[in-house]
């Protein structure tokens, strides 16, 4: 309860900060120490100090599976914002506004990581998207940023309204939006509860842009201002995932060989999609939306698995791919030419960008001695486990094995092409943030036990 | 401890290298640090037999059941050795070539020697794994920032592939940890876990195929000319001596001790790509003009021999894979420094350009006609022992039906191997001079160090390789039992 209430409030704040100062700096510093508050206020509800002891019915569930993925998004979210935030100036004047829209975001992160009911659901996700819808068109003067705002918002409520239909069917067959009742009981598939199921897994495939549904991504990411995209692309989504699960697991658990099958293909075919496109994409902000569809896939598989494993390694592949895509969009952002052969000839310049990019490209692209490997090892592990799906584990290796392809891409223009010399302006601040992330990154890559064994303690308490 | 050391010391003088910008000083650096980690070998090999001085276990994951363990066994010892005493080796015979950023490339080459080791010693699989896809980072940007004109595409296919077939070998490996006794990744639980027979047959290809593309067998060999003509020599060196050894290595450790049921349905096939992969290479090499990729066609047909050796699961065949796999890594190391000395004073590869180096340059026409003697074998080499012990091997063996044609297969290899290395010898050293090689000058005295005492241990291991017999009898015996142990 502490973060949804305290990250409402600091929205407000931000929005009335704007107007009370012009100065940028101070409107960035109140962000960031809001938000280290808001991180601590999370870390203490795990800890069991409630500050707000509000009746819920019910309705919200805090366990601390939700509450350490809030920290994990959240952590996260306030790196990019050390990184990140200057950038935020450059796209418009309301600095204040934007940082207000991103808290109300992290609220409706922690609803959706807590959600009991359905209705939490539907509001949860609303709030998370509401928000990013004006976030991608808010570089007004940009066509692209407003036909990208324009096709996430059709899309977004497109899918909100197949996922109320469902909500509906359930509610309609149960009698109920409490999804202990929704579950109990339900062990097999009626027509009704078929119907929304598949509604509610399309509609939830929508928000995470697994294929089939995943068109509205390349787009949205690439018109929206190349700052917003790394928070879309990276909280937001991994946030989809945690609603997904929680959601599939909750109603659906009993149930799950009747459709694991189904959301196995659409695994399949994300990674596939994902993958394969990214290879043929130009443009690495490009590329970086294609890889995020890659990447869903990976997901994915907690889903497909759903065990133990699976959830474990659920909240390390945000850990991973958060750290390591904000990374890199930090780095993009201080590009002036989006291309590949923009990357050409890096390393000579910017040894420490060129470095941290490539540690976090290696990550993504699961290496061993990174993070993203373990992240990869245990969605592979938990869909081994389950056995019932080993050609998807196949399918997902050689697609990892493609998603080296266009990650290396990167890796060469930096180091083993010559580029036409770019004035790229980084501070010591920026860089030594930068070293620090790849830092951990490497870190987990040796020690992953430091953050699992967090987890399987609070887990398995 | 001392598996421990040969990670750590050239990890750490690997990181160090980077800081060190002045280009000698971090060559005396790098040779000075490969050669500590050679006498740490040799001490843990020939001095330090306690078995606490050659395992080191702690807790690395304890959650996931993997520990940071490494043990030398007789394999490990012999492996490691190799690597300890080809890196000074190689850093003396390169060490007039100069590098761009040589901290760099050095600090490269230490790293992947650390990579090396690690496969080399780790007794368990997540570990092994690690290390496996740890070498292959390095050799990746070695040759994609310092190797010849199409490097970049080409390392690109290296590491694509060999990356394949690391991730499908990480499911196996992941798959059979789910079913060991007690859920971990030792290599005494890989050892003692009982799948059922049709189960290891597919997992046999998951590992197969990763180690396939390693070494690499037919029809996955294409990465190999072009990396190793790409690299710079002394990458090459690496790739050719140490790291395809990897392949065969994992072959021994990781396939045919847990997976005996899988091999032994499988072995046939496999056996059978050995072979077509030996005659294929060697025709491939007979057309070469180029000397490197000469030598890459011949290192297909080579290694393939000793996959064939265990393919067709036989003690002697094994034992001898584990001798050849140390003196092979010394005879083509040792034929890469001779090309390399070509290279550098006439700037061609190809043999049509060369000749009559004998009468201009006879120290090193010496040298070329012992390596590449010893390469097909010739008795008196070191090769000629392991080659024997394994086609003596595929001969008796019980497992395979097909061992005769498999056996007839390879000697016609071997003979094709002698026909393209002594033409290979004739061109490059008889005959008249080209206007390249009009002026040649005879090597120096580092090269000359270098490769004499590879000539002596060349002779040495031919004449008298009890020791490495010796010291690999016990390791050939606990993978042989394992082998043969559960055949149904």
């Amino acid at each position: 309860m502490n973060a949804i209430v305290i990250s409402a409030v600091l929205g407000v704040v931000m929005m009335f900060s704007g107007v009370l100062t012009n100065s940028k700096t101070a409107v960035r510093t109140v962000a960031i120490i809001g938000l280290l508050g808001l991180i601590v206020a999370n870390v203490l509800d795990m800890g069991g100090y409630h500050f707000f002891n509000v009746n819920v019915k019910g309705m919200l569930s805090f366990d601390v599976f939700g509450l350490l993925f809030n920290t994990i998004a959240f952590a996260s979210t306030w790196i990019y914002f050390l990184l990140s935030g200057r950038d935020m100036e450059r796209v418009g004047i309301n600095l204040a506004e934007y940082f207000a829209l991103i808290f109300f975001v992290l609220c409706g992160i922690a609803i959706v990581s807590s959600f009991n009911s359905l209705l939490m659901l539907f509001l949860g996700i609303e709030i998370i998207s509401i928000p990013l819808y004006i976030l991608t068109g808010s570089d007004k003067r940009n066509l692209k940023s407003n036909e990208a705002a324009l096709k996430y918002f059709l899309m977004g409520s497109f899918s909100t309204g197949i996922m109320l239909m469902g909500i509906t069917l359930l509610y309609g067959v149960k009698g109920s939006f409490d999804m202990d009742v929704i579950r109990a009981g339900t062990t097999s598939l009626t027509p009704m509860i078929t119907a929304g199921l598949l509604l509610l897994l399309f509609a939830m495939s929508f928000k995470v842009s697994a294929a089939p549904f995943h068109f509205w991504t390349p787009d949205a990411y690439d018109g929206s201002p190349t700052v917003f995209t790394s928070f879309m692309a990276t909280i937001v989504k991994v946030a989809g995932f945690i609603a997904f699960i929680r959601l599939f697991e909750g109603c659906f658990g009993d149930v799950k060989g009747q459709w694991q099958l189904l959301a196995a293909i659409i695994t399949a075919a994300t990674l596939f999609i994902g993958n394969i496109t990214a290879v043929f994409q130009q443009s690495v902000k490009r590329m970086l939306s294609y890889s995020s569809i890659a990447q869903a896939g990976f997901m994915l598989f907690a889903l497909v698995a759903m065990n133990d494993m699976a959830k474990e390694g659920m909240i390390f592949y945000a850990a991973a791919y958060s750290l390591a895509t904000i990374g890199i969009f930090a780095i993009l952002l201080k590009m002036k030419d989006y291309t590949f052969e923009g990357f050409n000839g890096l390393a000579k310049r910017q040894p420490v960008l060129a470095a941290t990019n490539t540690i976090f490209l290696l990550s993504l692209a699961g290496i061993p001695a990174t993070a993203g490997f373990w992240a990869k090892f245990y969605m592979l592990s938990a869909a081994i486990n389950d056995g019932k799906v080993l050609w998807l584990v196949i399918v997902g290796v050689l697609c990892a094995a493609i998603s080296v392809y266009y990650y290396f891409r990167v890796i060469q223009a930096m180091y083993f092409k010559d580029g036409e010399p770019q004035d790229i302006e980084t501070s010591k601040g920026f860089r030594g943030l930068l070293i620090g992330i790849a830092a951990v990154v490497v870190l987990l890559g040796i020690f992953p036990h430091w953050l699992l064994d967090q987890l399987s303690n609070f887990l398995y308490l | 401890m001392i598996p421990v050391l040969l990670i750590v010391i050239p990890l750490v003088s690997g990181l160090l290298g980077f800081l060190i910008k002045e280009e000698k000083s971090v060559k005396v650096w790098s040779l000075f640090t490969s050669i500590l980690t050679m006498v740490v070998a040799i001490l843990g090999i020939a001095f330090l037999h306690k078995p606490e001085y050659l395992q080191t276990d702690v807790a690395w994951l304890p959650s996931l059941g993997s520990r940071f363990s490494l043990t030398m066994d007789g394999m490990s010892k012999l492996m490691c050795l190799l690597t300890g005493i080809a890196y000074p080796g190689i850093f003396i015979a390169t060490w007039n070539a100069t590098y761009r950023n040589a901290n760099k490339f050095y600090a490269l080459m230490l790293l992947m020697q650390t990579g090396l080791m690690g496969v080399f010693v780790a007794s368990d699989a997540l570990l092994f794994y690690f290390f496996w896809e740890l070498a292959l980072i390095p050799a990746y940007f070695l040759c994609s920032i310092w190797g010849g004109e199409r490097r970049i595409a080409v390392t690109f296919k290296f590491f694509i592939y060999t990356f394949v077939g690391s991730l499908l070998m990480l499911v196996g490996i992941i798959w059979i940890y789910f079913h060991t006794a007690d859920r971990s990744f030792a290599m005494s639980a890989f050892y003692n876990v009982n799948l059922p027979g049709n189960v290891q047959g597919w997992l046999f290809w998951l590992f197969f195929l990763a180690f396939a593309i390693k070494i690499p067998l037919w029809p996955f060999h294409t990465w190999q000319p072009d990396t190793y003509e790409q690299s710079p020599t002394a990458v090459t060196m690496v790739l050719s001596g140490i790291m395809v050894k990897m392949g065969v290595f994992g072959i021994l450790r990781w396939l045919a001790p847990v997976l005996p049921v899988g091999l032994w349905g499988w072995g046939d096939p496999a056996a059978s790509m050995c072979v077509i992969g030996m005659i294929y290479a060697s025709f491939v090499a007979m057309q070469q003009d180029d000397l490197k990729r000469l030598i890459a066609y011949s290192s297909i047909a080579h290694m393939g021999l000793m996959g064939l050796a265990i393919f067709v699961t036989s003690s002697i065949g094994i034992q001898g894979v584990m001798v050849q796999m140390f003196n092979h890594g010394i005879n083509i190391i040792g034929l890469w420094i001779v090309v390399e000395l070509i290279e550098r004073q006439f700037g061609t590869r190809k043999m049509s350009e060369l000749g009559g180096l004998a009468q201009k340059a006879p120290s090193l026409a010496i040298m070329l006609v012992v390596v590449a003697l010893a390469n097909v074998a010739l008795p008196l080499t070191n090769a000629f022992i392991g080659e024997f012990m394994m086609f003596n091997g595929v001969f008796g063996s019980k497992a395979s039906n097909y061992h005769y044609i498999f056996m007839v297969a390879g000697g016609i290899s071997i003979i094709l191997s002698a026909i393209y290395t002594l033409n290979m010898i004739q061109k490059v050293l008889y005959g008249n001079t080209s206007t390249l090689t009009a002026n040649a000058r005879d090597i120096r005295v580092n090269e000359k160090f270098v490769l004499v005492v590879l000539l002596i241990g060349i002779v040495v291991m031919g004449v008298y390789p009890k020791p490495m017999i010796e010291a690999t009898k016990h390791a050939v015996d606990a993978i042989y039992s394992k082998m043969f142990i559960k055949l149904p």
